[in-house]
């Protein structure tokens, strides 16, 4: 089975062709987002923590070297803490075209923009040059989430995100989950998925070492938003038991590393697997981004409606209410399950051949709006060394 | 008839598939769609939310996907409303914030 992709240079497969500004501090941000405005598929991110948090900036490699992107523009102010040489050196890596524009050198902002938008002028064009050809579905990495969820997440978009992620493995694909702290009190289901005793010790580390950063005595952090508990969510435990529903059933072939300057992108072969991050949504897409995924599929209960700066997302509700309110803004309606009309393989299905449409150029609706998201987490060293955590 | 999901045969609790009113007999679905049971809605519950399907005394396990979601923090009768006001997590307790959304 095959979809329209572009092939990178470093033989990873594109389901989009963009190319992507990157401004290496929130400082040189505007002068980013300046540079990309009106130029078709190009498009800018930033990350928002500070130009000395050199943590982020293996994310933002990260985010470019995903094979939807053509090809990269840094855009650094040039005195931050966080150096552009590395990241480009990192991007150039995959062999993809990566340059570097820093404000102070270029001697203003209004020069920097103009540099800037000739550069990414020419990339759009030479991008525009290279056709989508027919690829394996087994190159394709589709990234898993949900968020905005209530029971109906769990009972119906879930499973149904679940039977997509085994067609997608079982047609040797990768697919990635994320999100830890939704993997507590669901332990037992996930370890029996491991592949081999070392990869079930890398889940119960993956899960304890999550729970070890929710519950330091003292602090009182909010792990469930107002719609989860609106739409009937009760407990972490019953959180979690619904969202691992969306990983499907097949063997885990391991935890994707993601910490202290190490970001690792899903290896070549197919699988599923887990990986160190976070939950929160955007930050979450941009870290499964930053492994490879192509393809964000996403299921929401209450109706969160964003997109994604590096991948499309499809976006999935199994609430009838959600559904009959927010049709316009949901790319598949999983409702049918709730309301016993339709199987769970079913959706699955459906959604498997819109992923497979969606990887082959197919806009997803966020994509018609033009939702361009994008965040970087960042972990806190002082807590990680504080717990003595890797 | 309104109607509730239960996940896994061992459950003691049911999803509701559409708003609940007081009063209202629920059919009790098995993920196969087959009626497993009946049980009359004590309290009204929103689409989404659980109702009680036995007896679960305080500080007995919740049960949904043939798991346990967390312990009953009071005496909780058949056809009641489950949900944080008498659900209690064993890991992770809500924060007073989250119980504000109550």
């Amino acid at each position: 089975m095959e979809f329209q992709g572009f092939v990178r240079p470093d033989g990873r497969a594109g389901a989009r062709n963009r190319v992507l500004v990157v401004a290496t501090s929130d400082c040189a941000e505007p002068a980013a987002r300046m540079i990309a405005h009106g130029i078709d598929d190009a498009v800018s991110v930033t990350q928002h923590q500070g130009c000395i948090a050199i943590e982020t900036a293996t994310t933002l490699a990260g985010a470019a070297k995903n094979p939807n992107i053509y090809a990269a523009l840094l855009v650094s102010m040039g005195c931050e803490g966080i150096e552009a040489a590395p990241i480009m050196a990192e991007i150039s890596q995959t062999g993809k075209p990566v340059e570097l524009v820093r404000i102070q050198e270029a001697g203003s902002t209004g020069k920097t923009i103009a540099r800037g938008r000739e550069i990414v002028q020419k990339m759009a064009a030479e991008a525009r040059k290279q056709k989508r050809e027919a690829i394996a579905i087994s190159r394709l990495a589709v990234g898993l989430k949900c968020g905005g969820s209530d029971t109906t997440s769990g009972i119906a978009a879930n499973p149904a995100i679940g039977a997509m992620a085994d067609m997608l493995v079982d047609a040797g694909a990768s697919v990635i989950m994320i999100e830890p702290i939704e993997a507590v009190g669901a332990e037992e289901f996930l370890a029996g998925r491991a592949a081999n005793e070392t990869v079930k010790k890398q889940i119960l580390k993956w899960i304890s070492d999550e729970e070890k950063r929710w519950t330091v005595p003292g602090a009182s952090i909010d792990f469930m938003c107002r719609g989860n508990i609106d739409g009937g969510l009760s407990t972490l435990e019953e959180k979690a038991l619904g969202a691992i529903h969306k990983g499907g059933h097949r063997p885990i072939q391991g935890v994707l590393k993601n910490r202290k300057g190490y970001l690792e992108m899903v290896p070549p072969g197919g699988g599923f697997y887990l990986q160190e991050g976070t939950h929160e949504e955007i930050p979450a897409i941009t870290y499964m981004a930053a492994a490879g995924a192509n393809i964000i599929v996403f299921a929401t209960g209450r109706g969160g409606v964003f997109g994604h700066a590096i991948c499309p997302v499809v976006r999935v509700t199994g609430n009838p209410e959600t559904w009959a309110r927010m049709k316009e803004d949901m790319d598949i309606n999983a409702s049918t399950i709730m309301e016993g009309r339709e199987s769970i393989e079913s959706v699955g299905k459906r959604i498997f051949d819109e992923v497979v449409a969606v990887a082959s150029g197919k806009l997803t609706i966020s994509e018609q709006l033009g939702l361009d998201n994008f965040a970087v987490w960042k972990q806190d060293p002082r807590l990680e060394a504080l717990l003595g955590l890797p | 008839m309104k109607k509730a999901i239960m996940m896994d045969a061992k459950d003691n609790v049911a999803t509701a598939i559409s708003a609940i009113a007081a009063g209202e007999e629920v059919k009790i679905l098995s993920t196969k769609q087959e009626v497993v049971q009946r049980v009359t809605a004590k309290e009204a519950l929103p689409l989404g939310h659980k109702i009680a399907l036995t007896d679960i005394k305080k500080g007995a396990e919740i049960k949904k996907y043939g798991a346990v979601i967390g312990r009953a923090s009071k005496e909780i009768a058949p056809g009641e409303y489950v949900h944080i006001h008498n659900v209690e997590s064993n890991r992770m307790p809500l924060t007073e914030h989250m119980l504000s959304y109550k």
